[in-house]
């Protein structure tokens, strides 16, 4: 493929748009030209940054509130009250969901909880990091001292990296990744053919969280935090075997090699 | 017309998109109460037509019925004036030659990282470009729709999601390397 071709394909590749065979042979003419790889770099940085720093305007809750009151309207208007709540009761029920809307904690009502959210993020990355290649790891190491300073000055906080290759979790590498709504550090281990990532990134709740086990889609997840610190981790080994895994990085990663969470931005603001 | 069950069904297929109503909102009209008023409406809009949704991406559905609205409310309110028309002309002969629109990127692509100053910038630069690219790096950037699905909310063909990111990022490059001149 010469390099006209490639820099007119340079979007679609970027964006994983493009069939198996071409996104592979683009990887190869970028591998052999430092041309058209540095375009690619530059505009790959300027994508990571809108996706990491570009504003998301969220909805603000009053929204949603003026949202349910119009859905309230129609429905009356339609006579579609079919349940002949009381008034009363419904407007009890309506002063309830404007308090729980007020307090945040509108996916209660409105779907799905924010730790099912986090889980489908989670999924979505761990299944698509390993759809494409190359898309695995930013840094591709065994040795934690390589891995682990690979993330200074990309992220506000040092995530722990651990050596576990003696109880039989080899590290392969890390990568920046992006869940909920924030940059985050991503840690592959693998365990004999199975791989593992442990996602990290720090939190603002002071309180210690035990072990949530889940298995979705033939994946395993496992979530707690620990020193403000949130960790996600998620394979398709089985569940005892990533239980295992969660334990050496609960047990190890508060002690010496500590997560530690640097100022921030964020703290600025 | 809307059984309770419905309005139950719309609020878990449809509401849940909400933030990305809004966010789409907010980029394309560029004003927090605008966003708000036009994204309320959509979803009104939605909840009547609800009928015609019939399963598939409720997603590219809802953002679909609030990019129509946002337009319909810029051509009511004439408050957007594209800055830059798009030239399909231009664009199609740019690309026969490959280094068009890609700029170098001269201030280090790191540092746009963790910097307050290059996280404003960006938005600056973001805001300013014309509709039409802006929207097609919103839907792709923050969104993370694939080109089906922004061609599907674009009402527009693959090959235009494409040029038009490709030329979104190129101006956004180039005001990007504009800005970090000016402050050398």
């Amino acid at each position: 493929m010469d390099c006209q071709r490639v820099l007119s394909l340079m979007d679609s590749y970027l964006d994983r748009e493009l069939d198996l065979t071409t996104q592979l042979s683009i990887e190869q003419h970028l591998a052999d030209c430092p041309a058209c790889r540095a375009i690619s770099q530059r505009q790959q940085a300027l994508s990571t940054a809108l996706g990491a720093q570009g504003r998301y305007h969220r909805a603000p809750p009053a929204l949603a509130a003026g949202i349910q009151s119009a859905l309230d309207k129609i429905d009356a208007a339609s006579g579609a009250n079919v349940r002949q709540t009381p008034r009363w009761l419904s407007m009890a029920a309506s002063v309830v969901v404007a308090a729980l809307i007020g307090s945040g904690i509108t996916y209660w009502l409105a779907g799905p909880s924010p730790a099912e959210l986090l889980t489908e993020e989670v999924i979505a990355s761990h299944v698509r990091a390993q759809m494409v290649a190359g898309r695995l790891t930013d840094v591709s190491s065994s040795d934690s001292h390589t891995v682990k300073p690979w993330f200074n000055g990309k992220l506000d906080f040092a995530p722990p990296v651990l050596d576990l290759t003696t109880q039989g979790f080899a590290l392969v590498g890390g990568r920046l990744d992006y869940l909920a709504n924030r940059p985050v550090a991503a840690l592959v281990y693998r365990h004999r053919q199975h791989l593992i990532h442990l996602f990290v990134w720090p939190t603002q709740e002071r309180a210690n969280s035990a072990p949530h086990t889940l298995t979705r889609q033939g994946y395993q997840v496992i979530y707690w935090s620990d020193a403000a610190m949130r960790y996600w981790a998620i394979s398709d080994l089985n569940a005892d075997a990533l239980t295992s895994f969660s334990k050496l990085i609960q047990e190890q990663a508060t002690t010496g090699t500590a997560a530690r969470r640097l100022p921030g931005p964020e703290d600025m603001r | 017309m809307h059984q309770p069950s419905q309005r139950a069904h719309f609020e878990r297929t449809v509401l849940p998109h909400l933030d990305a109503a809004y966010n789409l909102a907010r980029w394309l009209l560029r004003n927090d109460a605008d966003a708000d008023d036009v994204t309320q409406e959509s979803c009104v809009r939605a909840y009547r037509f609800f009928d015609s949704f019939h399963g598939g991406n409720a997603k590219t559905w809802l953002l679909t019925i609030v990019r129509h609205a946002c337009y319909s409310w810029l051509k009511q309110h004439r408050a957007e004036k594209s800055t830059m028309a798009f030239d399909e002309q231009q664009h199609s002969a740019n690309d026969d030659d490959p280094s068009a629109g890609t700029t170098p990127f001269s201030a280090s692509p790191e540092t746009l990282f963790l910097q307050e100053a290059n996280r404003r910038l960006l938005h600056q630069c973001l805001e300013a470009l014309p509709l039409e690219f802006r929207e097609a790096l919103v839907l792709r950037e923050l969104e993370g729709l694939s080109y089906k699905e922004i061609s599907a909310v674009m009402d527009v063909p693959l090959g235009t999601v494409m040029s038009r990111l490709a030329r979104g990022r190129g101006l956004l490059q180039q005001q990007l390397t504009g800005h970090s001149e000016q402050e050398t």
